[in-house]
């Protein structure tokens, strides 16, 4: 017998996308983002981006040598800390957004596995960490560019806004939530990548849209449904955290149950809460009732009917 | 109208390209030929012949051991040279018979039983059942068994499963259009069986020229109908097949018959044709040789029984050096560590790949990306059975319908983390089924 071809069980090909491809995708479609970000705070927005990103690859890295298992080139590290900074506002401490990168990377990720394994969003359990820990640092959303409050705390004291600002944003908010035409284009790249679809993001926004007009207290108002719609971590939470994989179901029925649960509860944080935003609590608190609801939402396998009893003929 | 199909599936590279052109040319095989005794599902053939007997082609070598078992006969004339445990291209050793060629391709005399219409049902089974003739797609399932349900009065549909839908073989699509009144005729045949069957003619819409090819040829018999369907692998996998044409769905503990289907691969109805019109066991087949590292893609008319090797170098031997050697398809085929084993009845192809996928990357956490819950046509969810297997789960396993998995590898094809699921649930079905038995 000569040379031995390699063998393996089936399937014999593999599809192009890879768990770093699809990390490297997120981290393109969140450029636009983290440039308006830049543009629109200055430079320091970039540093904080440059901090947040090294203290979570950092932690991963030596984590990573501490257990002798290097998995940084995965670049989840990279994405997570990107997502934090984007959550952060252009004052926050660099101090503070290190130790943000640090908790998230370890406590969230590392210490409950690593990749794949954490139950929580690691970028927002962390942004949630610092603004229940430094909650003036966290909120402090006057810099050169702004002074006053963002819209959504305008909103809640019943100011105006304006909405084409919002749609470029020229507002106040945190590094990478203002912009709703860069996180636009970045969540179309994607969708159009196959990366994400929109069950999650869709019901999410169709459940708050319809949430606000019930009990917003202003009926079907256009002006006040787009600036929620476009205020706040809104839509850079339903579609780029939301859709994390890790944290969200993988029951195609479960999906849109929580995407449904996400709208509701942030409907209620907002309207019904003490602050204006509600966007990384409700997305949590989500993250928390994945395994409940992919346990009632498995799927019934073809050719079985419901109840998992054998198809009549 | 919607595109006849089902839900999940995968689009890979189809590579069809390299080899849908090539006419189906005949190989003569070399000096020795080999066939195991286990080439179909169910007992292994005993052997009718001792070492040192001569045969001639077509002869019955061997009988089948039980109802679910099909005799096995000698493709070439010449002297069994030893009943021995061969390779097969799974990897594991088979009792085999071995029969040197002595290159006279002397025949028994083939001709035909009685004229079809003057065959009784019960006579026309017995003709397939001694022809040998078992599913030629890849599970080697008796035919004789398969057309004979206990209730023939309640089947509706004979499906030819026309689809094929593995990327790079271009077996059946050269049979439909070089040999497409015998596929035709030998649906005739299967549903002369069955007193209101209707027949469907199952063919992926990839294949346009096979379509309006059998679309003519069919005619306005009002038996038989052509079916476009979309094309998405597993398309022509059984239960995704039946979905597909006739909307009824069957699970792993049910069969075709359950719904009142039938389905069978086109060589298998070709295969049926020539035992029936024209007397001719099971002997050949058509095998594909094709990949990027092979010469001279082609398409073989193979004496069954023939080495791969034989194969290989007919089609011009390698142009590069291949990292992995696949008989049959590249998403359910068995890859092959050596190339001198023997085409069999269910042989749909050898395929060299210069570049191993499997071996290019090692498997990472799973991401719950969900890909694999979005493609599989099971409508399971493999990251989280592949985990139950992993941990020998073996409750939750079959709680969530784990024994649905048909193995078709669209999870571990799709999957950004390179797990490998199919295999992990694969190995956690056979050790059930294994239990089942006992």
């Amino acid at each position: 017998m000569g040379k031995l071809y390699k063998v393996s069980s089936n399937p014999h090909i593999r599809s192009g996308m890879t768990t770093s491809g699809i990390m490297l995708a997120v981290i393109v479609a969140l450029m636009p983002a983290t440039g308006f970000g830049i543009y629109n705070f200055g430079i320091r927005a970039l540093f904080v981006v440059l901090v947040t990103v090294a203290s979570t690859v950092l932690t991963e890295f030596l984590y990573g040598l501490f257990r002798k298992k290097m998995t940084i080139t995965d670049l989840s590290a990279v994405v997570t800390g990107l997502l934090l900074a984007l959550n952060l506002p252009v004052t926050i401490p660099f101090w503070m957004a290190a130790l943000g990168g640090v908790f998230a990377i370890l406590v969230v990720k590392m210490l409950f596995g690593g990749l794949g394994q954490n139950f929580m969003n690691p970028a927002l359990a962390a942004r949630c960490f610092l603004l229940i820990s430094f909650p003036v640092q966290m909120t402090a959303f006057a810099c050169d560019a702004y002074t006053g409050a963002t819209p959504l705390a305008a909103l809640k004291a019943g100011e105006s806004v304006n909405a084409l600002d919002m749609v470029i944003g020229r507002t106040a908010g945190t590094i990478g939530e203002t912009s709703l035409v860069a996180l636009a284009v970045g969540a179309c790249l994607l969708i159009l990548l196959g990366i994400i679809d929109l069950r999650v993001p869709g019901t999410y926004l169709v459940t708050f849209a319809v949430f606000v007009i019930l009990f917003g207290g202003h009926r079907v108002d256009p002006a006040y449904l787009s600036a929620h719609l476009a205020g706040g971590g809104l839509m850079l939470g339903a579609f780029f955290m939301a859709t994390d994989y890790v944290t969200r179901p993988v029951t195609i029925k479960g999906q849109y149950v929580y995407g449904m649960f996400l709208g509701l509860m942030t409907g209620i944080f907002r309207i019904f809460g003490p602050g204006a935003e509600g966007v990384s609590y409700a997305i949590i608190l989500g993250n928390l009732l994945v395994p409940l609801i992919e346990k009632y939402t498995r799927p019934v396998a073809f050719g079985y009917r419901k109840g998992g009893k054998r198809r009549e003929k | 109208m919607a595109k006849l199909t089902f839900t999940g599936g995968i689009h890979p590279y189809d590579g069809k390209d390299l080899s849908k052109d090539k006419p189906i040319q005949e190989v003569l095989p070399g000096s020795e030929l080999v066939y195991p005794l286990s080439q179909h599902i169910g007992a292994p053939a005993k052997p009718v012949v001792a070492k040192g007997d001569r045969v001639l082609a077509g002869q019955k070598i061997a009988e089948g051991g039980a109802f679910v078992s099909a005799p096995i006969h000698a493709s070439v004339s010449g002297t069994v040279k030893a009943i021995e445990p061969r390779r097969v291209v799974t990897g594991d050793m088979v009792m085999s018979i071995v029969v040197e060629n002595d290159g006279m391709y002397e025949d028994v005399g083939f001709y035909p039983q009685a004229p079809l219409e003057k065959m009784t049902r019960e006579e026309i089974l017995e003709v397939i059942r001694e022809a040998g003739i078992v599913g030629m797609g890849g599970a080697g399932f008796p035919t004789h068994v398969k057309l004979s349900p206990r209730k023939p009065e309640k089947i509706d549909y004979v499906i030819a499963n026309c689809a094929e839908c593995e990327p790079y073989l271009t077996s059946d699509y050269r049979r439909m259009l070089e040999e497409p009144e015998k596929l035709i005729g030998g649906l005739r045949i299967c549903l002369s069986l069955f007193d209101h069957a209707q027949g469907i003619l199952a063919v992926e819409d990839n294949k346009p020229d096979c379509i309006s090819l059998l679309r003519q040829l069919v005619g306005e018999d009002p038996r038989i109908s052509v079916k476009a369907l979309k094309t998405k692998y597993p398309q022509g996998g059984e239960r995704q097949l039946i979905y597909a044409t006739t909307g009824r769905k069957i699970n792993s503990t049910m069969l075709p018959a359950d719904v009142g289907c039938i389905v069978n691969n086109v060589d298998t109805i070709v295969a049926v044709y020539r035992a029936v019109m024209e007397g001719r066991p099971l002997i050949e087949r058509i095998v594909t040789v094709t990949g990027d590292a092979v010469a001279n893609p082609r398409n073989f008319r193979v004496r069954i029984g023939t080495s791969y090797k034989e194969l290989l170098e007919e089609a011009g031997g390698f142009k590069k050096e291949p990292e992995k050697i696949v008989c049959g398809g590249p998403m359910m085929g068995f890859s092959m560590f050596d190339l001198q084993v023997p085409t069999t009845k269910t042989s749909t192809a050898l395929l060299g790949l210069s570049r191993d996928d499997v071996s290019a990357m090692e498997p990472g956490p799973c991401i719950n990306c969900g890909r694999c819950v979005e493609v599989c046509p099971g409508r399971v969810l493999p990251s989280k059975l592949a985990d139950y297997a992993e941990r020998s789960d073996e409750e939750a396993f079959l709680a969530n319908y784990g024994m649905e998995c048909c193995e078709c590898g669209c999870c571990s094809f799709v999957c950004p983390a390179r797990r490998p699921l199919t295999q992990e649930i694969k190995s956690m079905r056979k050790i059930q089924l294994a239990k089942k038995k006992k």
